[in-house]
């Protein structure tokens, strides 16, 4: 036998100890598994309501709510269906967790770039706040807001009167409302032409500087074009816009724009709270930039605030991204802890009232746990698409 | 690891298949248990309410006291699981509880297509109107545009609905999820008015701040009868809660209570003898024993001692007799008898 002539080439093993064929089979049973285990856990619960004479589906969605929801920013009234206070809850959810990841954003880089100052007062101050709203349960926070702070207003009758056109009360802030006559579409027309024109301005300019490095001032021309332009065309078309301004009547305001405290508080406990956190995040980002970048943007004589914005900041988002993701999946989701006080979000109103009216328990349980998750999966894929602009770019 | 993975998710599925089993039957099962889960408000004087010690009371506590009492002939062999409007019909849906006694409202959705069915009426409710003294409102009518703190899950919030809309006005409906916090919403002036059953407003009523500042509108905006609830489906069960309830009614109606209860069972009134099971077998056709309601009548009492004790004039609710009255008095409480 010539067997050690020749070094055997390794022959392919038996399917069951080829690692490829093993992990694929084994996935292919994990997933399989899987379906199996969600296909029953469906098939058990529809047979154990049927037996328990519980009705099923989603024919609900059609049939009359019948019930008041204080607060919508879409058209609601008793007449109308379950399935539009699905979407009355979903709209008013997003409008909170919407307004408050804008501001906790906000509130959250100012502290947190105050935290890092060289003035020990301010900075103090900001390590104060993010100590004491990072550290008190949120659903305390909403109760304070709410009961202790919005609910010590006067009622309305004595409602804080400011130049007799916006009023604060326990009710909610009372604001004047635009009624937008005939003609008053052209201050729209000249709102988005202005903002075209300062886009396509401030992309010249930016072209321009990488050109030749002088700088255009952007800012200050975006100042005057934006507010102005709308101005000129309200002038022009004879002023056809009106203000409804709210009037005491029986027991409370009639006219204008409502914003109801439940609104107010949630949206205060749900913006400081988070911003606390962001705040942490901002400083850790902005400290993860070695300070040879500073000193060689000063080196360069660049001033302080450009060197933060124009040096800093981009390669601190690089850290802050991916956790400041995470603060924003949190706001969103502790949004259902409106709950509590009264505001009508998803929860509050799907997954409370009409899951009461109509008891299609399992039904409506999927269904908001189904839009949280888009909701998220959404803001994650957002935040994903904005990472990835600002990752470092290895060339 | 992924062997691990599979034969976990196989132990789990394995799991819930066994989970499918047969509607049980429930009175085997509380007599197996030795004890009664029967849920509960979480806190509504009158109703159901802990004391300091942990101990229930109220005329619903004593509904659940009285089944008890009749299937295992102990009143105390009751757990209570207090429960939020809205958790209510899921947890006896899904076994959680054997009999909900929760201040609800007998309507036809939940009767049938929850799958629920409602024992009778321990309490005649409607719902009403809670105002400030201060407002200066004397009717229901002149509600116009008020903002109204009520409960989530209830009927309450559909028949406010129903009421301003029938009635062209407008209101704002805040709504919250337990009553504490609708009646702590109301004391706070986010509301003009609480709106709920008024034996209700009678109980939050006497947890405001200032009790007096507050009174209850005359107008009843729709009728509340209020009962014991069961699953569907298990008509051996029903029927025992349905008719420990008509036994502590038809007891008052025969003079039966719990001080004269030991007396009674040498009366030689044929009504008085099937209640007590001294005569006929009524507790042997409902699967209990024959003398079942008197165990009842005398660890719970009739169904006058219940209301007196726990709502009557002589309690912080003073609650008048009114509508639920037996029909001999003037009102509708009326109880098929035990033949």
């Amino acid at each position: 036998m010539n067997s050690n002539d020749l070094p055997t080439r390794p022959g392919r093993p038996k399917p069951w100890n080829d690692p490829r064929v093993r992990s694929v089979a084994f996935q292919i049973l994990a997933a399989l598994a899987v379906g199996w285990v969600g296909y029953s856990l469906f098939q058990n619960t529809i047979a154990n309501m049927e037996s328990r004479g519980i009705s099923t589906g989603f024919d609900f969605l059609d049939s009359t709510a019948g019930f008041g929801i204080i607060m919508s920013l879409i058209e609601y009234d008793e007449s109308m269906t379950y399935g539009r206070t699905f979407l009355v809850g979903l709209v008013n959810t997003l409008l909170v967790s919407g307004l408050g990841i804008l501001l906790a954003t906000v509130v959250g880089f100012i502290v947190g770039i105050a935290r890092l100052s060289t003035n020990w007062l301010v900075a103090r101050v900001a390590l104060a706040y993010i100590e004491i709203f990072r550290n008190i349960p949120l659903l305390l926070q909403i109760f304070f807001w709410y009961f202790a702070v919005l609910g010590a207003l006067p009622g309305p009758r004595q409602a804080v009167n400011v130049g007799d056109l916006a009023f604060m009360s326990n009710r909610g802030i009372m604001l004047p409302a635009p009624v937008f006559g005939p003609g008053s579409g052209w201050m729209g027309i000249a709102l988005i032409a202005a903002l075209v024109g300062v886009f396509f301005l401030a992309r010249w300019a930016r072209r321009r500087q990488a050109a030749t490095g002088q700088i255009f001032p952007v800012l200050p021309i975006a100042l005057v074009v934006i507010p102005g332009l709308p101005l000129i065309a309200y002038l022009a078309t004879g002023m056809p816009v009106t203000w409804d301004i709210p009037e005491m009547g029986g027991f409370n305001f009639r006219g204008g724009i409502q914003a109801i405290p439940e609104l107010g508080a949630l949206l205060l406990a749900l913006t400081l709270y988070t911003a606390s956190f962001i705040a942490e995040i901002v400083r850790s980002g902005i400290t993860s930039v070695s300070g040879g970048q500073t000193e060689a943007a000063a080196a360069l004589g660049l001033p302080a605030r450009r060197i933060l914005r124009l040096v800093v900041i981009p390669q601190a988002l690089r850290v802050i991204i991916p956790p400041l993701t995470s603060q924003y999946l949190n706001l969103t989701k502790n949004s259902s802890l409106a709950v509590a006080i009264g505001y009508p979000d998803l929860v509050n109103v799907f997954m409370g009232t009409t899951l009461n009216q109509t008891g299609r328990a399992v039904e409506i349980v999927a269904m908001t746990m189904a839009v949280y998750l888009f909701i998220s999966l959404a803001i994650s894929l957002l935040m994903n698409i904005y990472n990835r602009a600002v990752a470092l770019k290895e060339r | 690891m992924k062997k691990t993975l599979l034969t976990a998710s196989l132990a789990v599925t394995g799991l819930l298949a066994l989970g499918t089993q047969a509607q049980a039957a429930t009175l085997d099962d509380v007599i197996d248990a030795g004890e009664l889960r029967c849920g509960v408000s979480n806190g509504l004087p009158g109703f159901s309410q802990p004391d300091s010690d942990g101990n229930w009371t109220g005329i619903d506590v004593d509904t659940c006291r009285a089944v008890a009492a009749a299937v295992l002939g102990d009143s105390d062999a009751v757990q209570f699981i207090p429960l939020t409007a809205a958790e209510r019909f899921t947890a006896l849906q899904s076994g959680e509880i054997d009999v909900l006694s929760r201040n609800t409202t007998w309507t036809t959705t939940r009767d049938s297509s929850l799958g629920l069915n409602f024992t009778g009426t321990n309490y005649y409710d409607g719902q009403g109107f809670l105002v400030k003294t201060a407002l200066g409102v004397e009717s229901a009518y002149d509600l116009d545009g008020a903002a109204v703190c009520t409960q989530a899950g209830t009927t309450t919030e559909l028949n406010l609905a129903d009421f301003f809309r029938a009635n062209d006005m407008d209101y704002e409906a805040v709504v919250f999820d337990t009553s504490e916090a609708s009646a702590q919403g109301f004391d706070n002036n986010r509301c003009d008015i609480l709106t709920s059953d008024t034996s209700q407003l009678a109980a939050l009523r006497t947890q405001l701040s200032n009790p007096e500042g507050a009174e209850i509108l005359p107008e009843i905006i729709s009728k509340e009868p209020l009962g014991p609830v069961v699953r569907q489906g298990d008509d051996e069960w029903f029927n025992v809660v349905k008719w420990v309830l008509f036994g502590q009614i038809n007891a008052e109606e025969y003079g039966v209570t719990s001080a004269n209860v030991s007396d009674m069972l040498d009366s030689g009134d044929p009504n008085v003898q099937r209640i007590l099971g001294t005569d006929g077998n009524m507790g042997e056709i409902l699967g209990l024993d024959d003398d079942f309601m008197v165990a009842v009548l005398e660890q719970v009492g009739n169904y006058g001692e219940m209301f007196e004790r726990n709502v009557g004039p002589d309690t912080p609710l003073g609650l008048q007799r009114g509508t639920n009255a037996l029909w001999t008095d003037g009102g509708i409480l009326y109880a098929p008898p035990f033949r």
